[in-house]
């Protein structure tokens, strides 16, 4: 059982949500990444999501695709992330999962990105641009060095491929809220609990809704139904907002902490 | 073609293509998949098709011999296949209003499309015009900047042209705000992708639309000369009009055919969009194919003479037949290119477009060396009017226009 498994199990049995922010690496540098994830945790985040920066983010909106440039200009790669988790690990034990796109991992090599990641301490790896039907050998490399692949189900799932994505799915199942791109929205989408309920019918992994939740009131709303909530875009452009300032890491963590203390209500 | 299953049903050829797209879009991927092969055995389907292609975008095409060419370079017989003499000026209406007709067969009230030079765009928001949908067309702010005239082209024709302002503001930068677009809008919109790129089925799709090229070229090269010919030549960005040329001479093992990319200022400058050249193999908007890359799988800038082979990878199809070697590569700079663009426009009245008078520039250099019973059939893929402004540029510096 890795990180992300054992702590699904213990918020089970205290019968709460997981509270997931998702924060792109490298924006505005990994040094500050580096000390902004053990913060979160102590802000209340159970997982920390890692954003892996590329050059074309094609299912992400306005918010995510400039902190990816950000990171960029100063040449922030997959290499330094993965260093960056590694020495993270000697201090920090939160679970990590990266999302990313497939193109970073195929230049990294596949076996070599498995047996790196694996080695600095990454938990799951969510791969945004890869289905399960160009994933086996991907799969079978991450399944060998215990990394769980975490997959997308979208509100245009439909029943047999829930099942298909069920049936292979580690750690949890990423619910994509909204028919769209990252991003923040007023309101949330009312089929959202219908749809979680639907995964539930195929599988016992944890289910976790991301996508366009921006709000502590999103945050409650979801965590009543699901059993994890991710923000990613809110966050991310308060970072962008507050770039370096010493002001940053607190004014993030204060945030984090109202989301998170919403999804355990 | 039995002896040549490309795509496979997972849309592979080989180890190229598939489909590496976001959860939100693989149900559309495989309803556009069934629709398109339900229209393929549909003979009603068909009928429409040929229909349109005869009376509105003036189909067949010509297979021109080129005699003052010919007789220029001194080697083959030249023949050039007209796709410039199609409805909107090049052979890209071709795949647009298939397209547009499945959209409509599904059901999708609106179509979206990505343009690079504007060449796509304006066949695009032709068809919609046509079959009455809504159109809109997203375009990169630099290539709108350069390419004024066509964004007038399209608005005129009813689109609605979005300007694209993240990234390099180009085409690449166009595909991505499409697709997510197209995430967003899947359930109503069809996003009618351009070239033989893009997740599965849309190289099969395209492919299939453009055949018609060949399958005419090959009929009109068999009256002419009574033979088929010994060389094809086209250009190569994502490569609809090479493939269309291509395909149905895949099977006449006799026949060569070499694919012509945009070598810019030079692979070796950096500046150019030769994949092949300078490429490695990656996944770019849904398709694993050659990409031009850092090693840490950014996405590099591009730079050509032409909008339209100016991208960062090319259609998966072409890395497959390279890697069988029944396609050869190679590529033309930019001052081929506008040597070649010169050449034709005074030896035979012909200005064609900067993409293909790169696989003129080719022809420049290869013809000559063949035996004069030779023949060669080169894919005049469209025609040079929206380039005159760019050509006038670098032929004629200093002097405005």
């Amino acid at each position: 059982m890795n990180r992300i498994e054992q702590r699904f199990k213990s918020l089970a049995q205290q019968r709460k949500a997981a509270f997931i922010p998702y924060i792109t690496a490298g924006d505005p540098t990994l040094e500050l990444t580096a000390r902004l994830v053990p913060e979160l945790e102590r802000a209340g985040a159970d997982i920390v999501e890692l954003g892996v920066p590329f050059s074309d983010p094609l299912a992400d909106g306005v918010v995510n695709q400039e902190a990816a440039l950000r990171a960029l200009r100063h040449d922030v790669s997959l290499h330094d992330i993965l260093a960056m988790v590694g020495n993270l690990r000697k201090t920090c034990q939160t679970p990590i999962v990266l999302f990313t796109y497939f193109n970073p991992i195929l230049a990294y090599g596949l076996e070599g990105f498995a047996q790196d990641a694996a080695s600095a301490g990454v938990d799951g790896v969510l791969c945004l641009d890869l289905p399960p039907e160009e994933a086996s050998e991907y799969c079978k490399l991450m399944d060998a060095r215990n990394i769980a692949t975490i997959w997308l189900i979208a509100p245009t799932t439909p029943e047999h491929r829930i099942e298909l994505i069920a049936g292979i799915a580690r750690g949890f199942i990423y619910y994509v809220s909204r028919t769209g791109v990252t991003g923040e929205r007023e309101s949330m989408d009312t089929s959202i609990k219908d749809q979680v309920a639907a995964i539930k019918r195929h599988t016992s992994t944890p289910v976790a809704v991301g996508f366009g939740i921006s709000k502590p009131a999103h945050a409650a709303e979801v965590a009543s139904c699901a059993d994890g909530v991710v923000v990613g875009s809110a966050i991310v452009r308060l970072m962008g907002q507050l770039g370096d300032s010493p002001e940053m890491i607190p004014k993030v963590c204060e945030f984090v902490k109202s989301l998170a203390s919403a999804a355990k209500s | 073609m039995p002896s040549y299953p490309f795509p496979d049903t997972q849309g592979h050829f080989g180890q190229f293509g598939g489909k590496f797209v976001p959860e939100t879009l693989m149900p559309a991927l495989t309803e556009l998949e069934e629709v398109f092969h339900s229209a393929q055995a549909d003979p009603e389907f068909q009928r429409t098709l040929s229909d349109y292609q005869a009376h509105y975008v003036g189909r067949p095409t010509p297979l021109y011999f080129a005699a003052r060419l010919t007789e220029h370079l001194g080697g083959a017989k030249v023949y050039l296949k007209r796709e410039d003499l199609a409805h909107t000026g090049a052979h890209k209406i071709n795949n647009a209003l298939g397209q547009v007709l499945l959209a409509k067969r599904i059901g999708k009230k609106r179509i979206i499309a990505e343009t690079g030079a504007g060449q796509h765009g304006v066949a695009t928001a032709t068809a919609s015009a046509l079959l009455g949908l809504e159109c809109e067309v997203y375009m990169g702010a630099e290539d709108i900047e350069r390419q004024k005239l066509n964004v007038f082209r399209m608005r005129l024709l009813g689109a609605k042209v979005t300007s694209v302002t993240s990234g390099t503001k180009t085409l690449k930068d166009a595909i991505n705000e499409a697709l997510r677009d197209w995430v967003t809008t899947v359930r109503n919109t069809h996003y009618v992708l351009g070239t033989v790129h893009g997740p599965h089925p849309f190289p099969l799709i395209c492919r299939e639309f453009q055949r018609v090229i060949g399958r005419e070229a090959r009929e009109q090269i068999l009256t002419e000369e009574g033979r088929l010919p010994d060389l094809l030549i086209a250009c190569v960005g994502g490569g609809s009009n090479s493939i269309g040329l291509f395909f149905d001479f895949i099977e006449d093992k006799t026949v060569k055919m070499i694919g012509v990319e945009a070598g810019g200022e030079g692979p070796e400058t950096g500046r150019h969009a030769a994949r092949f050249a300078g490429g490695v193999v990656g996944t770019l908007q849904g398709a694993k194919s050659y990409v031009l890359q850092d090693k840490n799988g950014q996405i590099l800038g591009t730079h050509s003479v032409s909008a339209g082979l100016d991208y960062a990878s090319v259609g998966p199809e072409h890395a497959h037949l390279r890697s069988t070697g029944r396609v050869a590569y190679t590529y033309a700079n930019d001052n081929d290119a506008l040597q070649a663009f010169q050449l034709l426009s005074r030896l035979e009245g012909i200005i064609p477009a900067l993409e293909s008078a790169h696989a003129v520039a080719h022809a420049c250099r290869v013809v000559p060396t063949l035996p004069k019973d030779q023949i060669v059939i080169i894919n005049l893929s469209g025609r040079g009017d929206k380039d005159v402004q760019q050509a006038a540029k670098y032929i004629l510096p200093g002097e405005t226009f």
